[in-house]
């Protein structure tokens, strides 16, 4: 079967042309096994989220008034740590092992690599931070509606946390130590993130609709969906260059 | 002649303000073996980074089959096989896995069993018929190369651009790597390699760099 796959090689036509959909699902499937089989980088952004906020109430005073009024920033701000956190390990494995260059000369566009991967890194990083964000929430005296609005936030502002990260982790990767480096590049633009994730939450704690907040919440991944990946592509590209 | 692959010329690169190579041309037909010979330091690597298309810190002209490299990439990435110094093989993932994964990203066709026998197929060929499953960190440095190596037998590429192929294997396995990129040849592949090793390949063409200033010979 072997040499049979290997005609191909003498007459290419018989190789069809490479369809987005399998390289986007072989990325984002072997990003997965790959994440599964090293769990303790899995848990480590889980766990710096939790503690963070399970330090706050020990260092301000359990006074719920005070909990209720710090519990979206805090949140937040720790959700938005522990993607930076995690963000470095992003393209730093495939660089050192080559499999990052086999990607780049690889038929299928980058972009949509770039996309698998990013989708596997943000299943595997921010999704367990959002699934246990209520119980931290009802910790920091959220009620339902903040919990909900909290969800709501994470849900559709961390994936673009992550995309913003990777074009600092994707233009830093060639670097010896790029640490730092990501957390300059990437800090300004996570500003608009934070202020309407935290305002949907805050909007929320006080009754309001916070539908707003959403929508350009919504409005902000969108946008990072679609030009994204192709920074972090070029970025990719740039980096290996040499 | 057979069909021209590879048509360089004028190709220069510099690095650190030192002229790696100066006005490189040479032709690469389809079954042409061609080594790239040359000290360390010689810009072998860049050269094949450039070549690949991984670098594109040089002047000169790059075509492909006939047309420009740039024009033409796509049929480029899906005609040509990179092998270099970093084999790109993951070591928490299994022997099956791994080529797994650089088939799809190549857009093999077939799926399911088809491509797992082919797999497996090509692992036994380079002596790991028992090794399909267990996770790449638990082999030896010679058989993580064969697990790279296995790429030749399946993956479907016109040019083979192999860097240092030969590292960490065995007499047997250098052997059997040289008959493969013959076999590959003699059906109208072309392979371009860069090896310290004396190679017993008849026709073998040898490029030699790093003559001081950016010289090159082609014999």
């Amino acid at each position: 079967m072997g040499t049979e796959l290997n005609p191909a090689a003498v007459n290419p036509a018989v190789v069809k042309p490479p369809s987005m959909a399998q390289g986007f699902n072989a990325m984002l499937r072997r990003d997965l096994v790959v994440a599964f089989r090293q769990r303790s980088d899995l848990v480590n952004p889980l766990f710096f989220f939790i503690m963070v906020i399970a330090l706050f109430p020990l260092g301000i005073g359990p006074e719920p008034s005070t909990l209720q009024k710090i519990a979206p920033g805090v949140i937040w701000i720790a959700a938005l740590l522990s993607t930076l956190l995690s963000v470095d390990s992003l393209f730093r494995q495939d660089f050192d092992d080559g499999s990052l260059e086999l990607a780049l000369l690889s038929p299928q566009p980058l972009f949509v690599l770039v996309l698998g991967k990013i989708i596997a890194h943000w299943l595997v990083t921010a999704l367990p931070l959002i699934l246990v964000s209520p119980v931290l929430g009802v910790m920091l005296y959220m009620d339902a509606d903040t919990i909900q609005a909290t969800l709501c936030s994470l849900l559709l502002g961390t994936p673009v946390l992550s995309m913003i990260s990777a074009i600092g982790a994707a233009l830093t990767v060639g670097l010896r130590k790029g640490g730092v480096l990501v957390a300059i590049i990437a800090l300004p633009l996570y500003v608009p993130v934070l202020i309407f994730g935290t305002g949907a939450v805050e909007a929320a704690s006080m009754s309001m609709a916070f539908g707003g907040q959403l929508a350009i919440l919504g409005a902000f991944l969108i946008l990072a969906l679609a030009f994204a990946p192709f920074a972090i592509a070029a970025g990719l590209r740039i980096s290996l260059n040499g | 002649m057979s069909e021209l692959l590879l048509h360089v010329k004028g190709l220069s690169c510099e690095r650190d303000d030192r002229m790696l190579i100066r006005d490189l041309a040479f032709d690469l037909h389809g079954g042409e073996i061609l080594q790239i010979e040359g000290p360390n330091g010689s810009g072998k690597t860049t050269l094949i980074r450039i070549l690949c298309g991984l670098s594109d810190d040089y002047e000169g002209e790059l075509h492909w089959r006939g047309q420009p490299r740039h024009r033409n990439d796509d049929r480029f990435r899906q005609e040509h096989l990179y092998f270099g110094h970093l084999t790109g093989i993951k070591t928490s993932l299994s022997p099956r896995e791994n080529l797994r994964w650089i088939l799809q990203l190549k857009g093999v066709g077939e799926r399911g069993p088809a491509l797992d026998t082919a797999i497996e197929t090509a692992l036994e060929k380079v002596g790991l018929a028992s090794y399909e499953d267990v996770p790449v960190y638990a082999l030896s440095a010679g058989q993580k190369r064969r697990v790279a190596l296995a790429r030749l037998q399946v993956e479907p590429a016109l040019l083979w651009v192999l860097d240092e192929p030969f590292t960490a294997i065995d007499r047997k396995g250098v052997a059997e790597l040289e008959a493969l990129i013959q076999q590959h040849a003699s059906r109208g592949g072309s392979v371009l390699l860069t090896t310290h090793h004396a190679l017993d390949i008849p026709g073998l063409r040898k490029l030699q760099l790093g003559l001081g200033g950016g010289q090159w010979a082609l014999n």
